[in-house]
């Protein structure tokens, strides 16, 4: 760890937070539907869409049918993506004429993007048209983001209405989420990222006569490097705004048409989190008391520096079987050192530390560098992030909704702890609200160990292994429990693109998106219908610190109790084998 | 309810199409084409109207009077821009340990007098497979052995080096490093120069 590394951090971690309030602001105003500074540009284009669609923008929906529009959107936008892959090679805009996508592959992309997962089985420039990009993945990068967006509004709502019965008009927030707050930041972002030289072309891929020629792996002499092209950069942005995190090409960001400086990677970083830390004061404001927001943004920025450390100082430490080489790994001015293997030198340590980091405590998924060929406990970071259930910022909108199903739990058990009744923000918390909250909880650490243990007894699950011993299972662990919550970063080692892999997979993200959705909406449409109960004596309060840390813990106990063993099994033993 | 939301789904989907991914990447294109265009198209360097490389792109080099990148894990060749790829390798792989260890054989088999200790990124894959950088550190290692290889002086060398290091961004983002193509294209270029010998 350096100095200026630490600097690096902290100086992330400042310009999220200074942004949360503002764009936290604005958001409250858009979801208000307030006056707001775009109206002139997107007001017409809102209308238009409403009347298109024959939307009634003043008419409210409950629950149920909220939850079906969600759905419907979703199923609707998994078709098309699906079908764009099978149909490409028949499609324009395919200059290097790649073929169909195999039906078990185009399966999980579908569902991967539909589900704001982006988790990839396939590489971005071998696989996909620049259409199939644009018209598909894109797209979704938008709106499965919007719908995330949409669902946490609909729920915030419940938490600011009492004895109602609707939460607003899913199809206003979602249209309202694409238009006002992921359009005008995606273009912003992709504009800076190109002058930062990421490539944004329609052009066939070129062709660059290397100055010193090369050899393949047949023996055969290569004197042209082929270099590929493609319109990246306004995917790259809506990549990590919308907390997707599907790279164009295969090696994410660390590719440097993905991510040419350290400035643009300090720009991506920042957009990973950037919405998803300014929703909390989103959320404050719209229930009428911005300290619950910034209780909420202080508990997940915790978890997060805690991490973001833990993750610099392993990879910094370097890999003790690199010593007897006679291999300089201590960091100098000159010399980033640490473990080197899988990251870009322009990054070094700490960002790629950092990153791995953000990305996974978000349900973004994209990388910098490569996860799998990180330290067993500087891989295991990112693991535990996101077994956490992605409720450290996590995805936009779902990432917030699945932190205040954590502060139901949390307001319950400290209810029955001193004998009160658990309330939270004037709503009596009972039975069915716990019941829930319970499944929402559950869910998650069934399907991701679940599944695991079904890949590493079949040999279908263990054939796909690169990496021997524990650091396998790892990857088999990671596979599922990024899937499982939505995330779509790899150990990317296994190779997951085979029918096993692509079907169980899909299951899992599918599971993790809508089981967690729709009982997320259920429990909404039942704290909407409560009267308020003005806030006591008898009151917890839950903006305190000590509420802050109550949160914190039961966050972390419930997600080390679920998932400690197969910890222990994966990165934990490899971790005493590597310092032994 | 169903039918009914369906039917707004199918609609409001077409719509987002054209706008987001439609109209988005289009004003994108434009815009970055207009005011970028040589990024926009990949910082490609050409030489009599033929493309030689990309400034952020690496190249493969093993010959001594160049200097080396980092290892490349893609296939079917090293640094194949077509098909990006680490080696995804765990840091107790035998693989992993074997590639560094051939790699150290390799530079120490050109250059056996040199002593130094061998910087870590000069013996470890990068993410990509396509890093143009290397540290400075790894970039004053190989100075002895290009100099010697092209019958220059070390300050000669050290001092193209030194001009070409890319301090971090802003002062403080990221770490110091030189472009590896950027340095052997300026190597070959004062051994055209008549005043190089």
């Amino acid at each position: 760890m350096t100095t200026n590394g630490i600097f690096q951090l902290l100086f992330y971690l400042a310009a999220l937070i200074l942004l949360a309030k503002p764009l936290g602001a604005f958001m409250s105003r858009v979801y208000q539907r307030q006056k707001t500074f775009l109206d002139p540009v997107f007001g017409p284009v809102e209308r238009l869409i409403y009347r298109l669609s024959r939307i009634n923008p003043d008419e409210e929906m409950d629950w149920k049918e909220n939850a079906v529009a969600f759905l419907m959107f979703n199923f609707v936008g998994l078709i098309i993506v699906y079908g764009l892959q099978r149909l490409q090679q028949l499609l324009p805009l395919n200059p290097q004429g790649l073929g169909a996508v195999s039906p078990d592959s185009s399966f999980n992309t579908a569902i991967s993007f539909a589900t704001n997962t982006n988790w990839q089985g396939y590489g971005g420039e071998t696989t996909m048209s620049y259409l199939t990009q644009m018209l598909g993945l894109t797209v979704q990068n938008f709106v499965s983001a919007a719908s995330g967006m949409a669902v946490l509004v609909l729920f915030i709502r419940a938490l600011a209405r009492h004895s109602a019965t609707t939460l607003g008009n899913f199809w206003v927030d979602l249209t309202r989420s694409t238009l006002y707050i992921l359009m005008p930041l995606a273009v912003i972002v992709a504009l800076v990222l190109i002058s930062q030289g990421s490539v944004q072309n329609f052009s066939a891929y070129a062709s660059a006569s290397l100055l010193q020629p090369t050899t393949d792996t047949s023996g055969a002499k290569v004197t042209e490097q082929l270099i590929a092209m493609g319109p990246a950069a306004s995917q790259i942005a809506i990549k990590q705004l919308g907390t997707n995190g599907g790279g164009f090409f295969n090696v994410n960001s660390s590719h440097p048409y993905e991510n040419p400086t350290p400035f643009s990677n300090f720009l991506e970083m920042l957009s990973i989190l950037l919405i998803a830390g300014a929703l909390c004061y989103t959320l404050g404001a719209m229930v009428g008391d911005t300290r619950q927001g910034w209780a909420l943004l202080a508990a997940m920025t915790i978890i997060l520096v805690v991490g973001i450390f833990a993750a610099y100082h392993y990879e910094s430490a370097g890999n003790p079987k690199f010593d007897s080489l006679g291999v300089d790994q201590h960091t100098t001015a000159i010399n980033p050192g640490g473990n080197m293997e899988g990251k870009e030198v322009r990054l070094g340590i700490a960002n790629s530390a950092l990153w791995a980091t953000v990305t996974t405590a978000a349900s973004n998924g994209s990388v910098n560098a490569m996860h799998d060929s990180f330290t067993p406990m500087g891989g295991l970071v990112p693991l535990v992030m996101m077994q956490l259930g992605e409720v450290v910022f996590g995805g936009v909108g779902s990432g917030l909704y699945g932190m205040l199903v954590f502060v139901i739990v949390a307001v319950f058990v400290a209810g029955l702890l001193v004998g009160r009744t658990p309330e939270y923000l004037g709503h009596k918390i009972e039975a069915y609200e716990m019941k829930m909250a319970s499944l929402l909880i559950l869910i998650m650490p069934l399907t991701v160990l679940g599944l695991t243990a079904l890949a590493v007894i079949t040999s279908a699950g263990t054939s796909s292994i690169l990496n021997p011993s524990a650091h396998g299972f790892s990857e088999v662990l990671y596979t599922f429990t990024s899937q499982g919550n939505n995330n779509g970063s790899a150990f990317a080692g296994l190779n997951a693109n085979t029918p096993f892999y692509n079907i169980t997979g899909g299951l899992a993200m599918l599971i993790s998106r809508y089981w967690l959705a729709v009982p997320t909406l259920a429990l909404g449409g039942s704290l909407v219908r409560k009267k308020l109960i003005p806030a006591g004596e008898g009151t917890l309060p839950t903006h305190t610190p000590l509420f802050i840390f109550w949160l914190i813990a039961v966050v972390l106990i419930v997600g080390a109790l679920n998932f400690f063993p197969a910890l222990a099994l994966g990165p934990i033993v490899e971790h005493f084998m590597m310092i032994q | 309810m169903i039918r009914k939301q369906l039917r707004i789904a199918i609609i409001t989907t077409v719509s987002f199409t054209v706008i987001t991914g439609v109209v988005y990447p289009l004003a994108v294109t434009g815009l970055g084409q207009l005011l970028f265009p040589g990024k926009a198209n990949g910082s490609l360097i050409k030489e009599k109207g033929k493309i030689i490389g990309s400034e952020l792109i690496g190249q493969p080099f093993t010959d001594p009077k160049y200097f080396w990148g980092r290892l490349s894990a893609t296939g079917p060749y090293p640094y194949n821009a077509g098909a990006s790829s680490g080696s995804n390798l765990g840091p107790l792989n035998q693989a992993l340990l074997d590639g560094a260890k051939k790699r150290v054989a390799d530079l120490k088999a050109a250059d056996p007098q040199n002593t130094q200790v061998i910087p870590v990124d000069l013996v470890t894959a990068s993410g990509s497979g396509l890093d143009p950088n290397i540290s400075v550190a790894a970039a004053l290692y190989q100075v002895d052995r290009v100099a010697r290889s092209r019958n220059l002086t070390k300050e000669q060398v050290r001092s193209l080096v030194n001009q070409r290091i890319e301090g971090r961004q802003l002062g403080f983002l990221g770490e110091p490093r030189v472009n590896v193509l950027m340095l052997n294209l300026a190597l070959d270029d004062i051994q055209q120069s008549p005043e190089a010998k």
